[in-house]
């Protein structure tokens, strides 16, 4: 099973910035240091959260302001780190890729993060999307198993 | 006059691996044709079959999007720098 692992500060950092951006859904990058994977460079430790403006302005729909993804991207670049994936939260239904998700998803070997805020604590989960397919992947945070972590933070 | 282009991880897969590769020409379209050329898996993934920038690709001037500028057509000066972005969204 695929696992992102991410920092407790990355996850405060997200479920924060989701909630600051209510009503509307809250969307921004991940970053961490690169796996070789042939001739990509992919990872799976997010150590540092972008933050976007969701330039859909939308409850129900995101898009990743494309400035702030290229800031994103610029930085990384100086950092030596890749951009591994895409956060998102769902202000209304549970943390699971909608059939939009799914049509849009641009990069197969990234990791889809998704923060349900429809209930009273905020819930996380990471997926791979890859050709119409979505898995459900491990999420560790901080060494702990997020549903662990979720209780603790 | 090569000009340094920046590639998203999803197409540094047809560029052996690259995070940044060259192209030359006088404007943005010259120059991703040029690199299309060089890296044929990317043939048709940044520019339609109709010659217009793919709906799901974002495409900056050092920080100016191309379609707020003269899009393909935009002229390009030594120093500059192509950032190929996807387009990020979802629901």
């Amino acid at each position: 099973m695929v696992m992102l692992v991410m920092t407790s500060d990355v996850y405060a950092q997200i479920v924060a910035y989701c909630l600051e951006r209510l009503p509307e859904e809250a969307c921004g990058m991940l970053a961490g240091p690169a796996v070789e994977q042939g001739t990509a460079h992919y990872g799976n430790e997010a150590c540092t959260f972008y933050p976007a403006r969701n330039a859909a302005g939308s409850a129900r729909l995101y898009t990743v302001d494309p400035l702030d993804y290229l800031r994103a991207d610029r930085d990384v670049e100086i950092r030596g780190l890749v951009i591994l994936g895409v956060v998102h939260s769902h202000t209304h239904t549970e943390p699971y890729p909608s059939p939009v998700d799914i049509d849009q998803a641009p990069d197969p070997k990234w990791h889809y993060v998704i923060v349900g805020l429809g209930r009273p604590l905020p819930s996380m989960r990471t997926y791979s999307i890859r050709a119409g397919q979505v898995i459900e992947e491990e999420l560790l945070i901080g060494g702990l198993g997020h549903r662990q972590a979720q209780l603790i933070i | 006059m090569p000009v340094e282009i920046r590639l998203p991880s999803i197409l540094r897969v047809h560029a052996d691996g690259k995070s940044t590769v060259e192209g030359n020409g006088s404007t943005v379209g010259e120059i991703l044709e040029d690199m299309v050329n060089a890296y044929p898996g990317m043939d048709g993934q940044i520019v339609t079959a109709d010659g217009s920038l793919h709906k799901f690709v974002n495409v900056y001037l050092n920080d100016d999007d191309i379609r707020y500028l003269s899009n393909l057509d935009t002229s390009v000066s030594d120093g500059d720098t192509i950032s190929i972005l996807p387009a990020v969204a979802g629901g």
